[in-house]
């Protein structure tokens, strides 16, 4: 491994290898994509409990009197509603539109905010945001500093409680809560990327491999196991989550992916809000639509889509689901194909395989509401 | 890993076992392990012709999709159809129950300039040091 192809590496790098975790390169960063498999990896989850590094990820604190107003201008999403530690879903988009990165939003104080944002954008959302902060408001990065641990599964809550100082059986969905786990301050929050019960740890780096290790041990006894990075996407494309990257990027539109939920047109100014209304007003020319193959074939990102013949998008995202057994996939195609219940062809090797159009998501969420 | 004597290997990871004028065909222990879960094996349609280095279907494992090259030219006479129902066999069993196709070699000279399974594993040790 020469310097110059190394990705950067979390504070559990050394613990992946002790583990035997098969490493690779994913947005400037190396990490596990498995240790003992993606498949028996994604069941644990389903089934008990799994334990990610998503240290790679990225931490931007907003703080001062014009957070909350810089916020409302940098993202699509409404804050003012939050209460103190409670998060939402957002994203930032430039002044076409298009989207910049998906992230969430914590509200610490009345004055300060967390962003997670994704690993291979840090750099970029926070040349963005120091851009474009109004006054009274200052952005720091503290990705470096802090290792986020993702703790997810029908069982997380038991084995986290062993850990945690505060009590977390009434943390809802979306909020968050400063405790000691393991004694080590943290910020735990009830979110995550499978569509399973869980909860997202953040601690100091200089933390991270003790906090891995405790709650190793504490879930042992739980089928607690490791999980890599290839079953976190297996996982979350059955959920029916997006990818950054994959699903989405400058091109595509808070609509066409299916965040029209998360864009509060009516909240007052921000970036993008222009070009985004008159794209509603208009008329959304692409939508993400979700597919069950029916023969045989796996979708797999950049296939092409038709429907009665016609080239209507391509495929975004596609997997052998584990939990179903059946070839899943996302697509984005023209708004007026690819409606739920009917038959689209995805071209796979020269050959037109059948697909039928499903609703959201392809396994039922399990978060707790 | 397992580099069993009696094979011949591909630096694509493909060995062949020669049965009188009949080469069987599937993917080392080392490339199985690589890919991971494999997920879908596609195999080709019994009775068609193929050239050495020709690709004669594909392996996908959750993330990835591979090729798969014929070692020696000939015709497919077998094709290992439970794959398609149990992908996971080339897991567990790549040089059995995960075997792929047997083809009536044209040539069965052209076994001999395949590696060797030290040759391979030789191969293999190179490959994987200078990761």
């Amino acid at each position: 491994m020469t310097a110059d192809t190394e990705g950067k590496r979390t504070p559990l790098y050394a613990i992946h290898c002790q583990l035997g975790a098969r490493l690779i390169q994913f947005g400037g960063w190396e990490m596990p994509v498995s240790y003992r498999g993606i498949i028996e990896e994604h069941q644990a989850v389903r089934t008990h409990a799994g334990l990610f590094d998503v240290s790679h990820m990225g931490e931007i604190e907003i703080s001062g009197p014009g957070a909350e107003a810089a916020l409302q201008y940098l993202t699509l999403n409404d804050v003012r509603p939050l209460q103190a530690y409670q998060l939402q879903y957002s994203a930032l988009c430039n002044e076409a539109g298009g989207l910049l990165d998906d992230l969430t939003v914590c509200r610490l104080a009345a004055d300060r905010f967390l962003l997670i944002v994704n690993a291979a954008n840090i750099a970029k959302d926070f040349h963005w945001i120091t851009q474009h902060l109004g006054p009274g408001a200052r952005a720091d990065n503290r990705s470096d500093a802090q290792a986020l641990l993702a703790l997810q599964g029908p069982e997380a809550e038991i084995i986290l409680q062993r850990l945690s100082a505060a009590p977390l059986g009434p943390l809802p969905y979306y909020h968050a809560l400063a405790t000691q786990v393991d004694g080590h301050a943290a910020l735990v929050s009830r979110t995550g990327y499978t569509g399973e019960d869980g909860f997202e740890v953040l601690v100091e780096a200089a933390h991270a491999v003790e906090l891995w290790q405790a709650i190793m041990e504490a879930g042992q006894a739980h089928g607690l196991l490791p999980v890599g990075l290839g079953a976190r996407d297996t996982l979350r494309l059955e959920a029916r989550y997006l990818l950054y990257g994959q699903d989405m990027d400058e091109t595509t539109n808070p609509f066409e992916v299916g965040l029209g939920w998360i864009t509060k047109l009516d909240k007052g100014e921000f970036i993008g809000r222009d070009a985004l209304t008159r794209l509603k007003a208009t008329g959304v020319q692409r939508r993400m639509i979700g597919f069950i193959m029916q023969n045989r074939g796996i979708p797999r990102a950049h296939y092409p889509v038709m429907q009665d013949g016609q080239s209507i998008g391509e495929v975004t995202s596609g997997t052998m689901s584990p939990t179903l057994g059946q070839a899943i996939g996302t697509a984005l195609v023209r708004s007026t194909s690819g409606k739920i219940g009917s038959t689209i062809a995805v071209e796979i090797r020269h050959k037109a395989v059948p697909a039928r159009v499903v609703s959201s998501p392809f396994v039922p969420r399990r978060v707790k509401r | 890993m397992e580099f069993p004597a009696n094979l011949r290997y591909t630096k694509e990871h493909e060995w062949a076992r020669q049965e009188g004028n009949r080469v069987v065909v599937g993917i080392t222990d080392y490339a199985q392990k690589e890919l991971g879960d494999i997920v879908f094996v596609e195999l080709p349609e019994v009775g068609i012709t193929l050239a050495a280095t020709d690709t004669f279907g594909v392996v996908e494992s959750v993330k990835a999709v591979s090729d798969l090259y014929a070692p020696v030219s000939g015709t497919i006479v077998e094709a290992n159809i439970i794959l398609e129902d149990q992908p996971e066999l080339v897991n567990a069993s790549p040089y059995g129950q995960g075997w792929m196709i047997v083809i009536e070699a044209a040539f069965i000279e052209e076994l001999q300039q395949l590696l060797t399974a030290a040759e391979y594993q030789a191969y293999v040790a190179q490959e994987k040091s200078s990761r």
